[in-house]
């Protein structure tokens, strides 16, 4: 066995030109398809590490896969708030330990605005049960004080006491669509999390109010710029909508009792959703697309098995007096026949291999970029078993498609017997 | 008497739907002979040889390779007794080009256990002194790439490969074709000592009738099989 897998290796070298393109045909496709499933599982492991610690989102009645899409990832928006009453009645429940309402609706320039209680420092939890930390300076105090992502700090260079102001509604570009008249403090910068929060500016839920003190009508009254901001702190600030809360329960086992009680709300239509159930949820609609990507890159992969087939098949015929020296020298033809398949063996697992370390190695060094990008997070780290499950497969592929070649070898090396005529 | 390392009886053989190509009542070479078997291109030497060597089988009649009947082995088990008992030179392009002068002459050993028990523990070894003592000690030689080596030193190579392991029997076919007289004088010349050192037995086969008197006995394939007297009588 030994000694075929030797004289296997020695021809492989012989062929090295022609080997080679063939391993890196395989290593090409091996590594698109381990970087499409390094992509899907870092997407779910990015998404999946977004919250943690909140055991229910209350938000008007929508999907599912919707309320946890704009309250957790800041993506699409709301179509219905929760009314100030009702968030007072939910968070006065006897089962519920803690409630944090955020209002969402403004941005700074492309980056959405949180309006939130302090609270939410110390209840928000991500990546399996992490508090958000402070960079620098401290959660908001002032009416206009911001706390910034980590992100947003970066790319926009601000530091404690840098003066931003807010836009209405969504609008990428800041074109001084409403709120420059309400300049805010930043106050504090949060700690890099990997999360959206990274690419969030937070203020507190008194600020949103008072930045739409004159826009009552749903428009911007042409007069509310004259309203000095000290009329507006004596304002009283106290919302009157919010866009979703995040609930966590005095006990975990009353969950979905509370979640009914909820979502049964006679004053007002509520929804309660179990974060982790909503993103299962979110799984089961992109996991048709994500099956379809995958299905396309293991057709790539075979099509690299292929070339090995073909590299191998066009060499037989000068090799065939190689063969007939082997069977004279003692060769059965179940030596020939695994000869071939070593070879076929070798070239797909020497190609997943050389794949496995392609991708890591890009993804070692686009990471980062990727990341900051695209918002792409890839699992990152060393080989796991999926690396492992794909080049267990693609060798044990190569070795099954080996045995055409082989299979031809050892036929006409009994047909030749001793003399080849050539 | 001993034993014959050949014995062929009666024998007849032809290729799917071709005409017979041999019909031999009988033919032997005994231990420790050395046999020139002269025939023209095309009479069905190679033919003969791939049946002693257990590759092809024929049609009727026996053949007994080192007192076993070939036609009542089965191909796995004569392939085992070639591995362990036959070594075998061709024409040309002998070597297998991916491997080293020492690789090729070590190739059966990979083959038959029984070849390398007889080579000794130190084939390699084994394998230098058999290419020295046909000519092969140059070190520098025996590294190079065996497509670089001129055709005679690939046959004395070859030779040494057929050697290893001291089998039994050596069959040759043409080995010295593409040799000038001088090469292949010498060629034959160390041949024939290694394998009267081993006790071999040889089976060298050609069209020159000129190196008959190298050998201990020289056959004619003409005065053996049948087929060729037949179509001599029709032309």
């Amino acid at each position: 066995m030994s000694a075929l897998f030797s004289l296997a290796w020695a021809s492989l070298l012989n062929r090295k030109g022609s080997v080679i393109l063939t391993i890196v045909a395989v290593a090409l496709s091996v590594a698109l398809f381990l970087g499409v499933e390094k992509a899907r599982s870092g997407a779910r492991e990015g998404f999946g590490n977004t919250i943690s610690g909140t055991d229910l989102i209350v938000g008007a009645p929508t999907g599912s896969v919707n309320l946890l899409l704009y309250s957790v990832f800041r993506m699409g928006g709301a179509t219905a708030e929760v009314s100030w009453p009702t968030y007072e009645k939910i968070a006065s429940r006897e089962d519920v330990a803690w409630t944090v309402p955020i209002a969402l609706g403004d941005s700074h320039r492309g980056y959405r605005v949180m309006g939130t209680s302090p609270d939410y420092f110390e209840h928000y939890k991500f990546g399996g049960g992490q508090q958000l930390t402070f960079a620098q300076g401290e959660p908001f105090a002032d009416l206009f004080d911001a706390v910034i992502g980590s992100e947003v700090a970066r790319e926009l260079g601000y530091t404690p006491e840098t003066p931003v102001t807010l836009s209405h509604g969504l609008g990428a570009a800041d074109l001084g669509s409403g709120h420059e008249n309400r300049p805010f403090r930043i106050r504090g910068i949060l700690k890099p999390t990997g999360t959206p929060v990274d690419r969030t500016v937070h203020v507190s839920l008194e600020a949103i109010t008072a930045i739409h003190v004159g826009w009552e009508s749903g428009a911007k009254n042409p007069l509310a710029d004259t309203i000095p901001e000290e009329m507006i702190r004596s304002f009283d600030l106290t919302p009157r909508t919010v866009t979703a809360i995040f609930v966590g329960l005095e006990r975990k086992g009353t969950i979905l009792t509370t979640r009914r009680a909820i979502n049964t709300n006679r004053s007002e239509p509520l929804m309660a959703i179990i974060p982790g159930e909503a993103l299962a949820e979110l799984w089961n609609v992109t996991s048709v697309a994500e099956r379809a990507l995958l299905a396309v890159s293991a057709f790539v992969i075979a099509v690299g098995l292929v070339s090995i087939l073909t590299s191998i098949l066009t060499s037989l015929n000068e090799r065939r007096r190689e063969m007939s020296i082997l069977r004279a020298t003692g060769a059965r033809p179940h030596h020939i026949f695994l000869l071939l398949v070593f070879e076929a063996g070798l070239v797909g697992f020497l190609g997943a291999v050389l794949g496995i370390v392609l991708i890591h190695g890009l993804i070692a060094v686009l990471a980062p970029l990727l990341q900051a990008q695209y918002g792409v997070a890839f699992s990152m780290g060393a080989p796991g078993l999926v690396d492992l499950a794909v080049l267990g497969a693609v060798t044990a592929a190569s070795l099954v498609i080996g045995a055409i070649p082989a299979l031809t070898a050892m036929r006409r090396s009994l047909a030749d017997g001793l003399s080849v005529r050539l | 008497m001993s034993q014959p390392v050949i014995d062929i009886r009666d024998i007849a053989f032809a290729w799917k739907q071709g005409p017979q190509v041999l019909d031999i009542p009988a033919f032997r070479v005994d231990a420790g002979e050395r046999v020139f078997l002269r025939g023209p291109s095309g009479s069905g030497k190679s033919t003969l040889l791939g049946l002693i060597a257990g590759v092809l089988a024929p049609q009727s009649g026996t053949i007994h390779v080192l007192g076993q009947d070939m036609s009542a082995l089965s191909p796995s088990k004569r392939d085992r007794l070639r591995a362990d008992h036959v070594g075998v030179i061709f024409q040309m392009f002998n070597l297998v080009p991916y491997l080293s002068v020492t690789g090729n002459v070590l190739l059966p050993l990979r083959f038959s256990p029984a070849r390398r028990k007889a080579a000794g523990h130190d084939a390699e070894g084994e394998a230098r002194r058999l290419l020295a003592r046909l000519g092969l000690e140059d070190a520098q030689m025996l590294k190079r790439r065996v497509s670089d080596l001129s055709v005679g030193q690939q046959q004395r190579v070859a030779a040494a490969r057929a050697l290893i392991g001291a089998p039994e029997l050596i069959i040759a076919d043409e080995p010295t074709s593409a040799l000038d007289a001088d090469a292949r004088d010498r060629f034959i010349g160390l041949l024939s000592e290694e394998v009267a050192r081993t006790g071999a037995s040889l089976l060298f086969v050609s069209h020159d009738a000129s190196l008959a008197p190298l050998f201990t006995r020289a056959v004619d394939l003409a005065a053996v099989n049948q087929v060729m007297n037949r179509a001599g009588a029709l032309a």
